[in-house]
């Protein structure tokens, strides 16, 4: 654990604090006071200026990496600013549009909403790692051959989606618009729809994304 | 987001003991709601304790013949066990209507209960909200509120609960396991575990400061139909701007619960007992003594119809 130190306050961070804060006794302040920490009259924390660094060790594409970094650093952060992966794009930056969608362990997520301090040991792919301009993964060959992007911006997030789509699918996980929960989902338009509903194109590319999962889909079955 | 330091945590006692010792601590699991909410500076937690590491993430069959589910089960995986499939299918169904795949892949069983709510002016830091910054007031009131609840409401709060699994975990008699600061576990049930705005909509659930919620059992499986229906602005993606959850005997009897209308996932037993005389006649009882705006009274009748359609299908 790390002691918190340097906790300069504003009236401004005591008033952000706000709810968020667990209210402390007069002992717990006392004994906060001796670490530095400050609660102001109402026992709210008032929040640390300074940034906090620690370590993480994670495989990123398949090559191990360690990183000192400020403990608010996402992954997304981690990967674009610290290890210069930029084929990860920052859409919102909220969770909401799918852009930075990575695989960690195999699993998409979206690697604005976490981070990276949450990843020790696990194994990350990006779309770098997916293929390479010479040797395109299937899934961004089908992308190419159906023109499914317009501005690019959204792509490497729609094709990892994609990717761990097939694998949701084969892993027999249902979907919302799946008609019978009970027995192995099929994949229809519908299905694809709705399993890549977290990807955004402003471009409006849906279609042409659809043609290419569905074709990769049938090339490998 | 402002600095913060960072732990992983050992155990489930160590984690509650270190967050009640630690004023201004937040626990982290998937972290996609407190992460967006800290984006905001709407929280801003001075420590972060992460419990990934805390082996919770199984579920087991109880001696009772239900099951323990893991508080960091993914809503991915919860929604896709087989058991929960075939004995729990309402459960299955709450949580693939909620977010998309990616999120749900990250968002954990015990996240999902403590998300926050989505009212705009919860979000708006520029807008007074009791629930952010307790005593400041409630700009939703008077605002654009089609979103906002209908039942259950205070003159300081008229936020909803946004999630899906909460409604049907209510109407499934559910049960959190929890462990407390000083080592002690309890349980709480769904029906007591979020609560009302009244005048501190600041609290939302019935934790304890460094309270940690370790499971969630399910209790025997009930039989049934099993139908989630959620009506929402878009097809997919979206929260409910009211959302059914049922489970219909052959007998025609059975369970509601709704989401999207009040502070917690709303259901009224004693309305239940209207179930085999229609959708009208339950939802008066259900909805009896809500308070809805100008914007928001069509969430009544979409109640109403959307119960409606779920008892056709049960029936079908």
């Amino acid at each position: 654990m790390h002691r918190l130190s340097n906790p300069g306050l504003s009236r401004r961070d005591v008033l952000a604090a706000g709810a968020a804060t667990l209210a402390g006794s007069a002992a717990s302040r006392d004994a906060l006071a001796q670490e530095g920490v400050n609660l102001d009259a109402a026992g709210t924390l008032e929040a640390p200026s300074q940034p906090f660094h620690d370590t993480v060790r994670l495989t990123v594409n398949g090559v191990i990496r360690e990183l000192r970094l400020d403990t608010r650093t996402t992954l997304l952060d981690a990967l674009r600013e610290h290890l210069h992966l930029t084929g990860t794009k920052k859409g919102c930056d909220h969770g909401q549009c799918g852009a930075c969608t990575v695989l960690v362990d195999g699993v998409r997520i979206n690697a604005c909403l976490t981070l990276a301090l949450m990843h020790e040991g696990d194994d990350i792919t990006t779309i770098e790692g997916l293929g390479t301009p010479e040797n395109l993964h299937p899934m961004q060959a089908a992308f190419v051959r159906h023109d499914g992007y317009q501005c690019g911006y959204c792509t490497p997030g729609q094709i990892c989606s994609a990717v761990a789509v097939l694998k949701e699918v084969d892993a027999g996980i249902p979907s919302h618009v799946t008609h019978d929960i009970a027995g192995a989902p099929a994949l229809s338009d519908e299905e694809l729809r709705e399993r890549m509903s977290g990807n955004i194109c402003r471009c409006g590319a849906y279609s042409n994304i659809i043609d290419a999962i569905t074709e990769v889909a049938g090339t490998r079955a | 987001m402002k600095p913060f330091s960072y732990e992983r945590a050992a155990s489930p006692a160590e984690a509650a003991a270190a967050a009640a010792r630690r004023p201004g601590a937040r626990f982290i699991a998937g972290g996609t709601n407190l992460l967006d909410l800290m984006k905001l500076q709407i929280e801003v937690p001075s420590h972060l304790i992460d419990v990934n590491g805390l082996a919770l993430d199984t579920i087991e069959p109880t001696p009772e013949g239900g099951l323990r589910v893991g508080a960091l089960v993914s809503n991915t995986a919860l929604a896709a066990d087989p058991r929960v499939r075939r004995d729990y299918a309402l459960l299955t169904r709450a949580l693939l209507a909620g977010a998309s795949g990616q999120l749900r892949n990250k968002a954990t069983t015990a996240g999902n209960l403590l998300q926050r709510t989505r009212c705009p002016y919860f979000y708006d830091t520029a807008q007074p909200c009791n629930k952010r910054r307790p005593g400041s007031g409630c700009a939703a009131i008077g605002g654009f509120t089609r979103q906002l609840g209908v039942i259950g409401t205070s003159d300081a709060c008229i936020a909803t609960h946004p999630s899906d699994m909460a409604v049907a975990l209510r109407a499934l008699d559910a049960v959190v396991e929890t462990v407390q600061a000083d080592g002690a576990t309890r349980t709480i049930p769904m029906a007591d575990f979020h609560r009302l705005p009244g005048e501190t909509p600041h609290i939302e659930t019935a934790l304890q400061p460094g309270e940690l919620i370790t499971a969630v059992v399910l209790p025997r499986p009930l039989g049934g139909r099993h139908i989630y229906r959620k009506v929402r602005d878009r097809a997919s993606y979206a929260f409910a701007l009211v959302s059914v959850g049922a489970v219909v005997q052959p007998d025609g009897t059975g369970r509601v619960a709704l989401g999207g209308v009040a502070h917690k996932p709303w259901r009224v037993e004693e309305a239940e007992t209207e179930l085999p005389r229609g959708a009208r006649a339950v939802t008066e009882r259900l909805l009896a003594g809500a308070r809805p705006t100008r914007d928001n009274a069509f969430k009544v009748t979409l109640v109403e119809r959307t119960l409606g359609s779920v008892l056709a299908e049960a029936r079908g």
